[in-house]
């Protein structure tokens, strides 16, 4: 058994604890788990059929249907670009081409160094200030295919090994 | 006496120290919206010019006012003077209003948006006279903007838990007397009666009773809940209170969308200060009501604001929706009898329990009675959230509220409803908002997204993003909308990239209308909409792209041509090293070229070509249209 696999199995576990009441606790457990690890590995999904009995394919298929889970690592940074109608409207389109074409990943994968994940997501409810991205959860206002380079070079910054 | 009717002294007290300090306060708004526009570096830039200043003066993190088009917004409390609410203050204007306005006398009137409570100062007006507030009727969003929503005595201040107070007095059928005489009506979007609700709830069999609040918000271009929860938390949760009392509820969810962890956050901190106040848990204030209330984080599925589907996802299953009936009135959450509302329908309650049915019904339209919310955004001068009388004309939201189209373009549209609504042309401006009016116009009142859309936007590309979005979405149990969406998804497809045929047209019609009758829930009975209204009042864009191959807005990317115009051209290279897949190819100094083959229509070139020479312009079909990069670079900086 490896290292990451135990890792898994403990912070399973824990979480799996604190909701005692099952099936209804599924997805914040999903949830927790994702928090916690970046993704849902099938060892995770296994731990849960292990410790509550709901079976591994039963908790893939509640995950599968909700866009919120990953079943891959994330990269070090998570980079949501909004595409709600108000970012449609002002050319969000764009701006996730121009991070898929500077980043050379396509929305849903992450570059071969693992800094940045490229995600598209359907509303980040700041319609005002459109086009919005996200990365790591702060909001970027009013962001033009110009403005990709230096939102970018605020990641890399910190201990990245490849230039972009 | 119980614990909740101590608090009021001592929240009053609290609060008008506060608004009558003898120390400066300065209210930043820091709702998510905020944030985004720079409220922290506001908030940073203040304390470090308070500490090094050495003053006594406070900061309160407030929630959204509602102009987010003048964010970051700030109000500057000087004792002795009327408060002033500026607008896009960044670190350095703060900075000054501190120096020059606070400490010094002079307002600093270039940015100031008006002065609050109905006050004037040196040739500042009433807030509520700029343009952007002054057909707004400020009613659930009172608190918004005003109040700390993280602190319960600002709520309480605010007469905050006094209609709950009320609604224990009264009884359950008091309150649904009186929220029946008040006219409230569902702010979901499909409009039925909230009294309605609790009383099929209350008449079925099968205890506990569930209430649900509905704060998934997935409408893509809506930001309404979000608002709320953010800066008046405790004004959702009252609501909660007060329907659980009606329909007889003894448990409560807040079921919200993961994207938005600020308004989780304070709904956190909300429920510990009522476990505090023993306003949850049992013998609320002393009565015999017993009610709690729980968090349940949605997971990202837009076919969860179906009421059915929510349920299936609190119950830890897939959100897929189910036949009704059984309504979940009768068979809800766990099987038993279950109301689901949505956070605005709630956010009503507290007002219309403390002040009475007739001032809450003294305005609105004749079926449509109370205020609406509604998130102004696209291509309108001031976006931002706004709450409006209903029967108010959508020209009134658009050009005097909302300022009209930025950047001197022409209105084309106002789409309502988000991907269940419509698209609404200019000829129907004058319609009253009101939900019998948007329906009978195609569209439906939603929730309250309302984009406004200008002459750069295509309604072929609008219909197929709405589509792309609702196909996504179908959860796929029925096959009209499974099949149909994505039926309809391919033929807009084939349209945009000018492979449509004559047929189509009829093909859509005839799919939308299947759709719209065969769909089991809500989410597929609604999806044709954008399609049906973009068809039946821009049928001529339809056939622009089909016969011609030509998008007269110049967004559907595989019918517009690039071009350079060799006269203009003064050879600077800019578009040649922007272009991502090398299509344009010149000497320094002499006319570039584009190679239609290999371009891939992405509009770098036009953006970076520089104004002196504007010399990159674009065609579709017969039309050509040169592009002013100057008009091009403000219609951006306005946004």
């Amino acid at each position: 058994m490896c290292s990451c696999h135990a890792d898994t199995a403990s912070v399973v576990a824990e979480i799996v604890a604190r909701h005692p009441d099952g099936r209804s606790s599924l997805i914040p457990v999903l949830q927790e788990i994702q928090e916690s690890l970046g993704y849902l590995s099938p060892d995770s999904l296994k731990e849960i059929e292990r410790l509550t009995g709901i079976s591994s394919s039963e908790s893939y298929g509640v995950a599968t249907f909700y866009t919120q889970f990953r079943f891959t690592p994330p990269g070090k940074h998570t980079i949501q670009v909004c595409n709600g109608t108000a970012c449609h409207v002002r050319a969000g389109q764009g701006i996730t081409d121009e991070f898929s074409r500077t980043l050379g990943v396509n929305v849903g994968e992450t570059t071969a160094d693992g800094n940045f994940s490229l995600e598209s997501v359907a509303c980040l409810g700041c319609c005002a200030l459109a086009p919005v991205v996200a990365v790591d959860g702060k909001v970027f206002a009013g962001v033009t295919t110009k403005k990709v380079p230096a939102i970018l070079r605020e990641y890399k910054a910190e201990g990245t090994r490849e230039a972009l | 006496m119980s614990h909740i009717s101590e608090r009021y002294t001592q929240a009053q007290s609290l609060w008008q120290g506060l608004e009558a300090s003898d120390a400066p306060v300065f209210y930043v708004g820091a709702a998510t919206c905020g944030r985004a526009a720079g409220a922290g570096a506001v908030m940073d830039r203040l304390r470090s010019e308070i500490a090094a200043r050495g003053i006594d003066a406070q900061i309160v993190e407030v929630g959204c006012l509602g102009p987010c088009c003048l964010e970051p917004l700030m109000i500057a409390h000087k004792p002795g003077t009327p408060d002033i609410c500026y607008g896009k203050v960044g670190p350095d204007e703060a900075a000054a209003i501190l120096e020059r306005h606070v400490l010094g006398n002079d307002p600093c009137a270039e940015w100031a948006l008006g002065c609050m409570d109905g006050s004037r100062l040196d040739g500042i007006g009433p807030l509520m006279e700029h343009p952007m507030l002054a057909l707004q009727v400020r009613r659930v969003l009172r608190n918004c903007g005003r109040i700390d929503p993280e602190s319960m005595d600002h709520y309480l201040a605010q007469d905050g838990y006094r209609g709950f107070l009320r609604a224990l007095e009264l009884g359950p059928d008091g309150v649904i007397n009186e929220v029946k005489n008040a006219g409230l009506r569902g702010r979901g979007g499909a409009g039925f009666p909230t009294w309605r609700k609790w009383e099929f709830a209350r008449a079925s069999a099968g205890s506990p009773k569930y209430l649900i609040c509905n704060a998934d918000e997935g409408d893509p271009g809506a930001f309404m809940n979000r608002s709320l929860l953010e800066g008046d938390p405790h004004a959702v949760l009252e609501g909660m209170l007060i329907a659980g009392l009606a329909m007889g509820a003894s448990e409560g969810y807040v079921y919200c969308r993961a994207e938005y962890p600020l308004a989780i956050h304070r709904l956190e901190i909300a429920l510990t200060q009522m476990r505090e106040t023993g306003l949850l848990g049992e013998n609320i204030a002393g009565s015999d009501f017993t009610f709690d209330i729980h968090i349940k984080k949605g997971a990202g599925a837009f076919v969860c604001g179906e009421e059915t589907a929510l349920i299936a996802s609190i119950e830890g299953l897939r959100g897929m929706p189910r036949p009704k009936p059984p309504f979940p009135a009768v068979s809800g959450l766990w099987g038993r009898p279950t109301v689901i509302q949505n956070v605005e329908t709630l956010g009503n309650l507290p007002l219309i329990l403390h002040k009475g049915a007739e001032w809450y019904s003294s305005i609105g339209s004749a079926s449509s009675k109370g205020t609406k919310t509604f998130a102004l955004a696209g291509k309108i001068a001031r976006t931002g959230l706004v709450e409006v009388p209903l029967g108010i004309t959508l020209r009134e939201i658009v050009f005097d509220i909302g300022g009209g189209i930025d950047g001197g373009r022409a209105f084309k549209a106002v789409q309502t409803g988000g991907p269940s609504g419509g698209c609404i042309p200019a000829e129907q401006l004058d319609l009253p908002v009101d939900y019998e009016s948007l329906t009978a116009a195609g569209s439906i009142m939603g929730s309250g997204g309302m984009i406004v859309l200008d002459e750069d936007s295509c309604m072929v590309d609008i219909a197929r993003f709405f589509l792309g979005f609702t196909q996504q979405e179908s959860c796929g149990k029925c096959v009209p909308c499974r099949v149909g969406t994505r039926a309809m998804l391919n033929t807009l497809e084939r349209i945009s990239i000018g492979e449509g045929q004559a047929k189509d047209i009829a093909k859509l019609q005839e799919i939308a209308e299947t759709v719209k009758q065969g769909s089991l829930c809500g989410l597929g009975q609604t999806a044709p909409n954008p399609v049906l209204t973009t068809l039946r009042y821009f049928a001529n864009e339809y056939e622009d792209h089909i016969s011609k191959g030509q998008c007269t807005a110049m967004v559907c990317q595989k019918l517009v041509g690039y071009h350079i115009d060799p006269e203009r051209c003064i050879g600077c290279g800019a578009c040649r090293r922007s272009c991502p897949v090398e299509a344009i190819t010149g000497e320094t100094k002499k006319p570039h070229s584009i190679d239609g083959k290999v371009c891939i229509h992405c509009g770098a070139c036009l953006t970076v070509c520089p104004s002196s020479a504007s010399a990159v312009f674009r065609t579709s079909g017969e039309l050509t249209r040169v592009e002013s990069v100057e008009k091009r670079k403000s219609a951006v900086k306005s946004s």
